[in-house]
C-alpha cells in the first residue's frame, strides 16, 4: 500500500549470528555425526536459502543419547537444588547476553518477524530459565511434600513454531527438578536448539545432562519408545500426540502432551472495541497464526459484528508482511512448504463450503512460503474451518446472540486450549470464564505468556501443565 | 452558529441525551491501549523515512511561548525562528504556527505577516479556564480581533468531571461562534481537554467526541502546564476518535498533542501513530500539530545530522 510515509527498509543485521555450514548431534557434551552419517538441510522459509546442513538422528543415536542422559542423571539429581539453580541462572544470563544473535537466528530458521523474536520469544526464553532456576532449591515447598524426587531421563519432542521457547518450556523445569533430558527439535527448525547446546557448554553444564538430537519423526518415535526414558513430553499435533499416548500405554512412562487448539476469542457488545481488534490481531496473526493457543475462532456478538469487522479489516490492511529481518515487519513467512500447503488447502475448503474469504491487500514475496492474513465470514459451527486447526494466519468469524450461546459455541470443539473474553463488564468475565472448558482464558487480552502461569489443555488439546508451580509436577515422582 | 454533525443531532438535545451518548461510547482498555501505543513505538524509522518524518514534524510545530515573562521581543524572536528555523539551511520547512497568549497575538501577526506561518492564540482563561463565560469569550474576541488564525481554548474540566457535559458543549459552541469573522476566514478552533486532569482514557474518549460534536476543528491533549501532558497512548486514543468521527460523518478533524514531546525520536513515534491509526490524510499540518518549543531544535540537529553525517550540537541551532 503506497503511503506518503513509506518506512525505509530497517533490517536487523544478519552478521550478528555466525551459522556454521554443518552441525552435529549434541550427545554427552560433544557434537558428533549421526551413526549412519545421515544429514538434512534446514532452509530459511522466507527465502528458501539453505542455512546449514544438520546431522539427522536415528534410533542408534537416540540410544546413545539416552545412555548419556542416564549416566549423567545420577550426579545431576544428587546435586543440591541450589547448585542446579546456579547452572540455570547462568544459562538464563547467557541467553540474555546472546539474545540478539539468537533472535536473528530464530527469525532466519523459522521465518517469524524479528520484532517477535526480539520482543517476545527471547525475553520469554530467558524468563523461563530464570523462573525455574528459582524453584530448584525450593522444591520442598512446592506442595509435593519433602524432597520430591525427579523422574529420570526425559525424552522431549518439540515443534517448530517457537523452537527456542518450547525448548525452554521443556528443559528448564526438567533440569530444575533434577532430571536429565534428550530433546528432539523439529526438522524445519533445528538451529536454535543447537545454539542452545553451545550455551550449555558455555555454562559448564555437566556432560549428558542435556542432549540435542535434530531429526525427523522417526527419531522422535524412537525417543518416545526408548525403554530407558522415564518421562515423555511432547508439544505438537494432536495426531502425533495420540500416537504417542498409544505408544506409552502400558509402560510406566509419565507423559504430558500439549497439542492442537481452536481457541475461541469472544467479543461481547460492551467490549473495548479498539483494543479487542488489537487482541484479535494478536490472537490469530501473532507468529503467522502458527500458535497452538491461537484465537482462530472469532465469536462476535451480532449487535457489534459489522462495526467490529469493519475495524478489523481496516486494521489488517495496515499489517506489514515481508522480510522477517526487517524491524517493521508484522507478518513473516510460513514455516515450511508443507505447512503452507496445509493452510492453503484448508482455506480452499472454507471457500468450497461457502464461507466468504477476505484477505488483507498485500504483495507476497516471490520466493519463500507466504500466506496473506485472511479472514472468513459467514462461518458456522458446521464448517471445517470452524472445527479443524489451521495453524496459519486464517481467522474464522462466527457470531452469537447471548452469553450462553457464546459459551456453548466456544466449548463446542474437540479442543480446549485457550479462549479470550472481551467485555468491559467484570462480572461477565468471571461468569463466562468459569464456564469455558479451556486451559487458558484471557480477559481483554490474548496470547499473553508468563513463566509463572500454568499452560495446558482440555480434551484433545492434551494433558499436563507447563509453566508455574504446576509445571514442576510433570517432572517429579509425585503420582 | 455552527451546527452539530447531523448524524448526532439527537445526542446534544439535552444534558441527559448527551450523557447517554458519551457513556455509550465503547470503553477503553488501558492496558491494551498503552500496549498498542508502545508497540507502534518500536517502528524503526530510518534514512529516507526519517528525513521525511523530520521535515513533516518541523512543519507541524506550533512553536509555543506561554510564559508570564513573554515580551514582544521574545515573540518576535520566536516568529523569526518559525519562518527560518535553521538559518544555515533555507530548505528547512517553516513551522505551522506560533502560539502565544492573546495580548501577544497582534505582535505575532505583525511579525509573521506574509510568511504563511499561522498565529495561534490560547484563550478562555488559559490554562485553568476558571473564569466566567463572558470573560472567556472576551479573551477569545481579543485574540480574533488581533488577527489570530487559530484559537486554542480549554474546556471546563470541573464541569466535565462533575458530569455537566452540556455546559462544556455549549461553552465550546459559544467560543466557536466568537471565532467567526465577517471579513475573512474564521479562526480555527482547537479544543484542549487537559487530559492529565481528565485522568481516565474513558474520559478522554468522551471529551474527544464532545469536542468534535461541538464543532472543534482540532482536539488537543493538554496545556503543557500540568504534570501529565501528551502521551503516545492519549494521542493514539484521540486519533482513533477523529478517525471514527470522519468515518461516521465525513468531517475531518485535526489532532494536536502538546507538552512533553521534546525529542525527534518522540516526534517520529507520534507520526507513526498518525500514519497507522488515522492514516495518511492526517499527515499534513492542516490536520496534525505538535504543541512544543524545545522539540524544534532537536529536530533541526537531527536534520543537520542527516544532511552532513555528523551531529553539530546545540551551539549550531538558535536559542530563542
Amino acid at each position: 500500500m503506497a503511503s506518503a510515509f513509506e518506512y525505509a527498509p530497517a533490517p536487523e543485521s544478519r552478521s550478528v549470528v555466525d551459522i556454521a555450514p554443518s552441525y552435529g548431534l549434541f550427545i554427552d557434551g560433544e557434537f558428533t555425526e549421526a551413526a549412519d552419517g545421515k544429514v538434512f538441510k534446514t532452509v530459511s522459509p522466507s527465502t528458501e536459502e539453505v542455512l546449514s546442513e544438520v546431522a539427522q538422528a536415528g534410533a542408534a543415536d537416540v540410544d546413545r543419547a539416552v545412555k548419556a542422559a542416564r549416566k549423567a542423571f545420577e550426579k545431576w539429581s544428587a546435586l543440591p537444588g541450589s547448585e542446579r539453580a546456579k547452572y540455570l541462572f547462568r544459562i538464563a544470563r547467557i541467553i540474555q547476553e546472546r539474545s540478539r544473535e539468537l533472535a536473528v537466528l530464530e527469525t532466519l530458521d523459522n521465518g517469524k518477524p524479528i520484532r517477535e523474536t526480539r520482543d517476545a520469544d527471547l525475553p520469554l526464553v530467558a524468563a523461563h530459565f530464570f523462573y525455574y532456576a528459582g524453584w530448584a532449591d525450593k522444591l520442598d515447598h512446592a506442595g509435593y511434600g519433602a524432597n520430591p524426587r525427579p523422574l529420570g531421563v526425559a525424552g522431549q519432542v518439540i515443534p517448530w513454531n517457537f523452537p527456542l521457547l518450547m525448548l525452554a518450556w521443556k528443559i528448564a523445569p526438567a533440569l530444575a527438578t533434577g532430571n536429565t533430558v534428550v530433546l528432539k527439535p523439529a526438522e524445519t527448525t533445528p538451529l536454535s536448539a543447537l545454539f542452545f547446546a553451545d550455551i550449555c557448554r558455555q555454562a559448564g553444564l555437566p556432560k549428558g545432562v542435556v542432549n540435542i538430537l535434530p531429526g525427523y519423526g522417526d527419531a522422535g518415535a524412537a525417543l518416545v519408545a526408548h525403554e530407558d526414558v522415564n518421562k515423555v513430553a511432547f508439544t505438537g499435533s494432536t495426531a502425533v500426540g495420540k500416537a504417542i499416548a498409544r505408544q506409552v500405554a502400558g509402560t510406566d512412562k509419565r507423559v504430558t502432551l500439549e497439542l492442537g487448539g481452536k481457541g475461541a476469542n469472544i467479543v461481547f457488545d460492551d467490549a473495548p472495541i479498539d483494543q479487542a481488534v488489537e487482541g484479535i490481531v494478536t490472537g490469530i496473526f501473532f507468529n503467522q497464526g502458527q500458535v497452538c493457543c491461537a484465537g482462530s475462532r472469532l465469536l462476535v456478538q451480532e449487535s457489534v459484528q459489522d462495526e467490529l469487522l469493519d475495524s478489523l479489516k481496516r486494521r489488517l490492511s495496515t499489517l506489514r508482511l515481508g522480510d522477517p529481518l526487517d524491524k517493521n515487519t508484522d507478518i513473516g513467512a510460513i514455516n515450511s512448504a508443507e505447512q503452507l500447503a496445509r493452510i492453503t488447502a484448508l482455506a480452499e475448503t472454507g471457500e468450497a463450503e461457502g464461507a466468504e474469504r477476505w484477505s488483507a491487500p498485500c504483495d507476497l514475496p516471490s520466493s519463500g512460503y507466504w500466506f496473506a492474513p485472511t479472514l472468513f465470514t459467514n462461518v458456522t459451527q458446521a464448517h471445517t474451518i470452524a472445527r479443524d486447526e489451521i495453524f496459519g494466519p486464517v481467522l474464522s468469524v462466527l457470531s452469537f446472540r447471548t452469553p450462553d450461546e457464546a459459551v456453548a459455541k466456544a466449548n463446542n470443539s474437540q479442543y480446549g486450549l485457550s479462549a479470550g473474553i472481551w467485555t468491559e463488564k467484570g462480572s461477565r468475565i468471571l461468569a463466562v470464564a468459569n464456564k469455558l472448558r479451556a486451559g487458558v482464558v484471557w480477559a481483554n487480552t490474548f496470547n499473553k505468556f508468563d513463566p509463572t502461569s500454568p499452560f495446558g489443555g482440555y480434551k484433545e488439546s492434551g494433558f499436563g501443565r507447563e509453566g508455574g508451580r504446576h509445571g514442576l509436577e510433570a517432572y517429579l515422582d509425585v503420582r | 452558529m455552527p451546527t452539530t454533525a447531523p448524524a448526532f443531532s439527537d445526542a446534544t438535545a439535552s444534558d441527559s441525551a448527551l450523557r447517554r451518548f458519551l457513556h455509550g461510547l465503547p470503553g477503553v482498555d488501558a492496558v491494551g491501549l498503552e500496549a498498542r501505543a508502545a508497540s507502534l513505538g518500536t517502528r524503526s524509522i530510518k534514512t529516507t523515512a526519517k528525513a521525511y518524518a523530520i521535515d513533516l514534524a518541523i512543519s507541524m510545530i506550533d512553536l509555543t511561548t506561554l510564559e508570564g515573562a513573554d515580551t514582544p521581543g521574545k515573540v518576535r524572536a520566536l516568529a523569526a525562528k518559525a519562518v527560518h528555523p535553521d538559518p544555515t539551511d533555507r530548505t528547512t520547512p517553516r513551522t505551522a504556527a506560533v502560539c502565544v497568549y492573546p495580548d501577544m497575538a497582534a505582535t505575532a501577526v505583525a511579525a509573521l505577516a506574509g510568511s504563511g506561518v499561522k498565529v495561534a492564540s490560547v484563550a478562555t482563561a488559559f490554562p485553568a479556564g476558571r473564569a466566567a463565560l463572558d470573560v472567556k469569550l472576551a479573551d477569545v474576541r481579543d485574540a480574533v480581533a488581533a488577527g489570530a488564525d487559530e484559537i486554542d481554548m480549554v474546556i471546563d474540566r470541573g464541569a466535565f468531571l462533575s458530569g455537566r457535559y452540556l455546559k462544556v458543549y455549549e461553552e465550546i459552541l459559544a467560543v466557536k461562534a466568537e471565532c467567526a469573522r465577517a471579513d475573512g476566514p474564521d479562526a480555527r478552533l482547537k479544543v484542549i481537554f487537559e487530559t492529565g486532569e481528565l485522568s481516565t482514557y474513558d474520559n478522554i474518549r468522551r471529551a474527544s467526541w464532545l469536542g468534535m460534536l461541538a464543532g472543534a476543528d482540532f482536539i488537543k491533549t493538554s496545556t503543557g502546564k500540568v504534570a501529565t501532558n501528551a502521551t503516545p497512548a492519549n494521542t493514539l486514543l484521540m486519533l482513533e476518535a477523529v478517525r471514527d468521527f470522519r468515518a461516521q460523518t465525513g468531517v475531518q478533524i485535526g489532532v494536536k498533542p502538546a507538552g512533553g514531546i521534546r525529542t525527534s525520536k518522540d516526534a517520529v513515534k507520534f507520526l507513526v501513530l498518525v500514519n497507522e491509526t488515522a492514516g495518511e490524510d492526517w499527515l499534513d499540518n492542516h490536520w496534525f500539530r505538535f504543541g512544543a518549543s524545545s522539540l524544534l531544535n532537536d529536530l533541526l540537529m537531527q536534520r543537520q545530522k542527516l544532511s552532513t553525517g555528523r551531529y553539530s550540537g546545540p551551539d549550531y541551532v538558535t536559542v530563542d
